[in-house]
């Protein structure tokens, strides 16, 4: 059968639920009901859905919403990974991932990493940005140059750190040479001091896109709005203060947003750089749940604490679209 | 970012393997046999060995096929064999760790019984298997097998002003005294990486406990005897006496030159507690042809682990362990007739040549040739009695257990109690 539907689409008079999906435009021998015109349209709305997405839903089921549903399944069970799955536990996994105290450490590390995110990399990527929001000599390389770091996977990042804070390392040799070396740290060894050395270490490789993100924003900010307030006697601090930020915080919210759900599933650049240790003081969760759920073998609990970081993700996604970007999404809506 | 997703979805991967996947068939004829054979040798020579022995069994037997997979140890020990045997679809051949992760495999079946298999090469080996062993069954065969010592670079003890092996504790802490006044870190430790610290506790727990104690538990994981915490305030004294390199709690076991081997091999530190591999591991630091590499080749030495004062332990005890291989329950015979000629003497003898191990056949330890692992050798040869590793003997759960409260007690986070409470709480766990 010939369709012309990709081309001649003419919105249906009878019913506007269809219009846009392409409905029937050869004449026909026999007249058509509205109803059956109706219904046809749908039949075939769905059709090109699930031929186009189909593939893709199948994937998303088979590798995301199968294993979500499965490590929710293995959660209640204690499970060694190898023999049979029959010893049902009921909640105990998630009792016993509350009251192990490591696990509540680990979970601290993580909200250390997203208030610490927020508190410190938010305002250096916005002044860094307002400061090269502006022409001069070299800006693309300064900003090639800021933005490098974020290009690196977090393996590299990790191993090229590793080296540097060795005892007597690169970074430890540089302190000697100006003359700090009362200064001089364990800094990886030292269980109070790991937490703030792989902040260090994110906001160097994360804060790159903070700033090119913030950039993107600043250069679609009308100049015009600037000029004028320039023209009114606004300082440059007044012009940053009332116009350009305000007009970036879109970005500004999304950026947050990606930041908190990176700082939770934390784990490719802790795992290597520090295995979590020394005993456990830098863990998150995610590496936490690597090393009982692989290095322990202890499945049933690990998956328990998959779906534990499944949900923080999934709440702190939920308040945040709610309370923080809502305004963003009404914004969007209003303007359709 | 999509750790969850990753990690859930190895799992679903192997459960819907599990449904999808058959059974690779076995049969006795002399029809085409394909074998799988996954080990943990990725670097050569183990890698070219391993081809080597493949390669001559196939030319012996010109109906079998075998491939080989070499995966990193502890991918392979930790995530490839757990999923691939849930899955159905095990390799045939397989490393094998023994103690209580083989008997893990043993209870839910996956394991082929080899006593009665191979009982010829099991009498061949002798006490060597015992870690294979389970429930008087045989379920795997050792290639290698080394004892446990300290090794130390001579020309650092000389510097020291040491002139002999510490043979006890107090000798040893009079080592570390000297090489911290000599401004020389005196024993390096991974902690960073776990294991390398718990061996130290290890050490301190079978010069404390009875053999019978330390036996039983592992298979009653009981550790009300007080000489497990015993083991632990030693370490404690041990640790308070600072005899380990600086930023220790960081430092990795074979990672480069800045891992706790890494130290020992550049001559940063002047002791390592480590097993047989160790000279290898050095090696490969260092780079074969390295003017350094040829510097440790004559300043390298090994000594037991001293004698503690007190305890109940048999002072001539050691801790070892091995690399063995087990074939899966469902793998064609001929996966058997492999594993056995894999530890036939004349294999061994290669392995101890070209792989510079200590292997198990005794027919193959005179083609040893470093002096200290047959040194090491010899002190395995007379040991009261040999205990596998601990972590390795209670299995990956209670053993992370252990390692992880041990490694607590080198950051000064753990007492030597806390060992005790984290192994009963996770063997109640189980």
């Amino acid at each position: 059968m010939k369709t012309k539907e990709a081309s001649g689409t003419r919105p249906d008079p009878v019913d506007t639920s269809s219009a846009g999906s392409g409905s029937e435009n050869k004449p026909e021998k026999k007249a058509r009901t509205p109803e059956q015109i109706r219904r046809l349209g749908t039949a075939r709305k769905w059709g090109e859905i699930s031929l186009f997405s189909g593939p893709a839903l199948l994937v998303f089921l088979i590798f995301v919403v199968l294993p979500v549903g499965l490590a929710a399944y293995y959660s209640f069970y204690n499970w060694n990974g190898i023999e049979k799955l029959d010893q049902f536990i009921g909640l105990d996994n998630y009792r016993r991932a509350f009251g192990d105290a490591a696990f509540v450490h680990a979970l601290r590390n993580n909200l250390f990493v997203v208030f610490m995110s927020l508190l410190i990399q938010l305002p250096v990527a916005l002044a860094v940005a307002l400061v090269l929001n502006r022409r001069f000599r070299g800006r693309s390389f300064v900003r090639m140059a800021i933005f490098a770091p974020y290009i690196l996977s977090e393996v590299i990042t990790a191993v090229l750190w590793l080296l540097i804070f060795q005892p007597h390392g690169p970074l430890d040799a540089v302190i000697d040479k100006i003359g700090l070396g009362g200064m001089r740290q364990l800094w990886l060894a030292d269980m109070n001091l790991v937490m703030w050395t792989v902040f260090f270490v994110l906001t160097w490789k994360y804060i790159g896109l903070a700033i090119i993100l913030f950039l993107a924003g600043l250069s679609g900010v009308p100049k015009d709005l600037q000029e004028a307030a320039t023209i009114d006697g606004a300082s440059w601090w007044q012009v940053q203060r009332r116009i350009n930020i305000p007009l970036i915080a879109p970005t500004i919210r999304v950026w947050m947003f990606l930041s908190i759900i990176g700082s939770i599933q934390l784990f490719d650049m802790v795992w290597v750089f520090t295995h979590g240790g020394p005993a456990g003081a830098s863990n998150t969760v995610a590496t936490y749940m690597f090393q009982y759920g692989f290095m322990r073998s202890q499945y049933g609990y690990g998956s328990a604490v998959a779906v534990i970081l499944f949900f923080l993700s999934l709440i702190a996604a939920a308040l945040y679209m709610s309370f923080v970007l809502r305004r963003d999404n009404a914004d969007e809506k209003q303007r359709r | 970012m999509a750790n969850i997703t990753r990690v859930v979805a190895g799992v679903a991967l192997a459960s819907s393997v599990l449904v999808l996947g058959g059974c690779s068939g076995e049969t006795k004829d002399e029809g085409p046999v394909n074998l799988t054979w996954w080990h943990n040798g990725v670097n050569d020579p183990t890698l070219g060995y391993w081809q080597d022995v493949a390669d001559d069994f196939m030319a012996a037997n010109p109906n079998v096929t075998i491939t080989i997979e070499a995966i990193q140890n502890e991918d392979l020990q930790r995530t490839r064999i757990p999923v691939a045997l849930q899955s159905g679809d095990a390799p045939d051949l397989f490393q094998q760790w023994g103690g209580g992760e083989l008997a893990a495999q043993v209870d839910s079946g996956y394991l082929m019984d080899l006593t009665n298999v191979l009982p010829d090469d099991i009498a061949r080996l002798g006490g060597a298997v015992a870690p294979w062993s389970y429930d008087g069954a045989v379920y795997g065969i050792p290639y290698t097998f080394g004892v446990e010592g300290v090794w130390y670079r001579p020309s650092l003890f000389e510097a020291a002003g040491i002139d002999s092996e510490p043979a006890t504790m107090d000798e040893l802490m009079d080592a570390v005294e000297a090489l911290k006044a000599a401004g020389i870190a005196p024993i390096a430790v991974g902690a960073g990486d776990k294991w390398p610290s718990a061996h130290w506790w290890y050490n301190f727990a079978l010069r404390s406990c009875s053999k019978e104690v330390m036996q039983a538990s592992g298979t009653s994981f009981d550790f009300s005897d007080p000489c497990f915490v015993e083991a632990g305030q030693q370490l404690e004294d041990f640790i308070a006496a600072e005899p380990f390199n600086e930023g220790f709690a960081a430092t990795s076991a074979q990672q480069g030159a800045t891992s706790s081997a890494g130290l020992l091999a550049t001559g940063k530190a002047a002791m390592e507690l480590m097993g047989n591999w160790e000279p290898a591991v050095l090696l490969g630091i260092l780079g074969p042809d390295t003017p350094e590499a040829a510097e440790l080749s004559v300043d390298l030495a090994w000594f037991p682990m001293p004698a503690t004062t007190g305890g109940k332990g048999d002072p001539t005890a050691a801790l070892g362990g091995g690399d063995g291989f087990s074939c899966y329950v469902d793998a064609p015979a001929e996966c058997a007739d492999l594993l056995s000629y894999i530890s036939s003497d004349e294999v061994q003898k290669k392995y101890a040549e070209i792989v510079g191990g200590l292997p198990v056949a005794p027919a193959a330890a005179s083609s040893v040739t470093d002096p200290n692992l047959i040194e090491l050798a010899e002190v395995s040869g007379n040991a009261g009695y040999v205990q596998l590793w601990l972590d390795t003997t209670y299995g990956t759960n209670v053993g992370g257990a252990m390692n992880d409260a041990i490694v607590a007690i080198f950051a000064g986070t753990g007492t030597a109690q806390d060992v005790v409470d984290n192994m009963t709480t996770a063997a109640a766990n189980q």
